[in-house]
């Protein structure tokens, strides 16, 4: 398609945390440098920057992009901001590749943060802002009271039970203790995770991932820099990334359409015929337990209704034959939003390099996917790194 | 990137702010706003006022839709042909919320639920509240009816339907 190829040089990120001291700006200048750092660039060296970044109200700056851009490295350099909620962190990485790609850039710097805490009392009470005003803000809903009817709906399709998707979080929640980043590392029981609070039935309080304060950063390079600059290039192999329709009511609150419409995108760009066989680990998007499962389905990776089965035998373990989650995801790590989409791009980025340390899979894996869900529960995005 | 490596990013407490050890500035935004409720919405909520629920039907692909639209967002082509729909129907899904919009807790849960009115196209969410009804008996199939405000008390809103109920 007349398109450059694309490579990962360079990750970094900060520790995600409830609340933290750091201003957006500066967590995005920590995760930036560490990122440049990595693969030895200076900011001189950079042609243009990409900032992701999901809802302004967290952080309470409208126009966060601006605000962010020096932290970000965006001083007197090409610059541009782009959101679609939850799904931002790996469309961030996109984002970037459609500029290298294009030859439009040689050094793309990636820098994606969410600083959630600023929002009182509680960071959930902006998305009420983002729901129909007239139809939906007055009956008082946030996030809490529509992703759980997804999550009913797509456990009783497909006959899981709670200890079923509880799973996830045992299994991320175990994998975050050796992330440097972790926030809520943790080992746990299923039976831990449904005797936790409900919060909004079928969720517990276990099945849901953390607000957190954080950014993530990575450097796209060219062919010909990447080469230049690191023997170990990661290079983008496939990118995808689609959106349903905003009226969420009228779409399969089971399966999401949208995701698999992405990972056939970017499967297509990869050359890849079976997912199954030819994706060595995942990081698919966990904010809820439930979602881990759904999304491998849609993205391929388990056949309908089997993901389940799959996670129960271990086939997910980091150890398994193929790891989910091997940072710990969001269940674990901490889901500062952006930055927690961007940080599984980053995941695979240092597990196909053999750069993860205690994390690291077994098998030398060559191909990778990371994938991020977002907006109005209708947009899906996924990016595919080989070595 | 080793879990040995040593991230930058400070963890602070509430408490820190409280206590003083770590400065904080705050401020409480009064954004206000008045949405025109547009073309289609507006009628529906006209007719809610008047007790009715209306839905639009897209000439092409058939589909009666609510909330209503004046353009079909998958044949996009505009929608003229209005459709009153059933006040009763079907729970496609729902959960029971022990949060209100700003995680506050709560001890009587909220049943949010998304509902197939009777005479849209199957498939078609109406998203509302489910009440007078034990969260143990709540079940995806469950036949429900509006319950309206007075007519004196509606004002051409949402909440002009106080909740659903059981059949």
């Amino acid at each position: 398609m007349g398109m450059r190829k694309v490579a990962v040089v360079g990750a970094g990120m900060t520790r995600f945390v409830r609340r933290a001291l750091e201003t957006p700006k500066e967590l995005a200048y920590e995760a930036a440098k560490m990122a440049l750092d990595s693969c030895e660039l200076k900011l001189k060296d950079v042609d243009g920057v990409v900032v992701g970044s999901a809802v302004d109200a967290f952080d309470g700056f409208h126009m966060k992009g601006e605000y962010l851009s020096d932290g970000a490295g965006g001083w007197r350099k090409p610059f541009i901001r782009h959101s679609v909620g939850g799904a931002t962190g790996v469309f961030s990485c996109i984002h970037g590749w459609m500029h290298v790609a294009s030859g439009l850039f040689d050094v793309c710097l990636v820098l994606a943060e969410e600083k959630m805490s600023p929002c009182q009392p509680h960071p959930q009470g902006a998305f009420l802002t983002v729901y129909d005003a007239i139809l939906e803000r007055p009956l008082g809903l946030n996030l809490t009271w529509i992703v759980p009817q997804e999550m009913n709906l797509y456990m009783i399709r497909n006959g899981y039970r709670s200890e079923d998707v509880a799973r996830v979080a045992v299994k991320n929640k175990r994998n975050a203790l050796d992330h440097p980043a972790a926030m809520m590392g943790e080992e746990l029981t299923v039976q831990d995770v449904v005797n936790s609070e409900v919060i909004s039935w079928p969720v517990h309080r276990l099945d849901i991932s953390g607000t957190a304060d954080g950014a993530t950063a990575v450097v796209l390079a060219s062919e010909e820099v990447a080469k230049r600059i690191t023997n170990k290039p990661v290079w983008v192999d496939g990118v995808g990334y689609n959106l349903d329709t905003w009226y969420w009511t009228s779409r399969d609150l089971a399966y999401p359409v949208y995701v698999e419409k992405a990972a056939r995108m970017a499967y297509e760009m990869a050359g890849i015929k079976e997912p199954q066989k030819e994706i060595h680990i995942a990081e698919p998007y966990d904010p809820f337990t439930f979602k881990e499962l759904q999304n491998l389905e849609a993205l391929l990776l388990a056949d309908q209704g089997k993901a389940a089965q799959l996670l129960a035998e271990r086939v997910f373990d980091r150890d398994g034959r193929m790891p989910v989650c091997p940072s710990g995801g969001l269940l674990g790590v901490g889901n500062p939003i952006a930055a927690a989409a961007l940080m599984k791009v980053a995941e695979v980025f240092w597990q196909l390099r053999g750069e993860a340390g205690k994390r690291q899979v077994p098998g030398n894996p060559k191909t990778g996917l990371a994938q991020a869900w977002g907006d109005m529960m209708q947009a899906g995005t996924v990016v595919i790194l080989k070595i | 990137m080793d879990k040995s490596v040593q991230l930058k990013g400070t963890a602070i407490r509430e408490s820190d702010i409280k206590e003083g050890k770590v400065l904080s500035t705050q401020w409480v935004p009064k954004a206000q706003y008045a949405w025109d409720t547009g073309v289609a919405i507006g009628r529906f909520l006209e007719e809610l006022k008047g007790g009715k629920i209306i839905g639009m039907k897209c000439a092409r692909c058939r589909r009666i839709m609510i909330p209503p639209r004046m353009f079909c967002e998958l044949c996009y082509q505009p929608c003229r042909e209005w459709v009153y729909l059933q006040d009763w129907g079907t729970v496609r899904s729902f959960c029971v919320s022990h949060l209100r919009w700003d995680a506050s807790r709560m001890k009587d849960p909220f049943l949010p639920s998304v509902i197939e009115l009777e005479g849209s196209t199957k498939g078609m969410g109406f998203f509302h509240l489910t009440g007078e009804i034990d969260p143990k008996d709540m079940k995806i199939g469950l036949k429900v009816k509006a319950v309206w405000k007075d007519a004196r008390e509606r004002t051409g809103a949402i909440t002009d339907i106080r909740y659903f109920k059981p059949v």
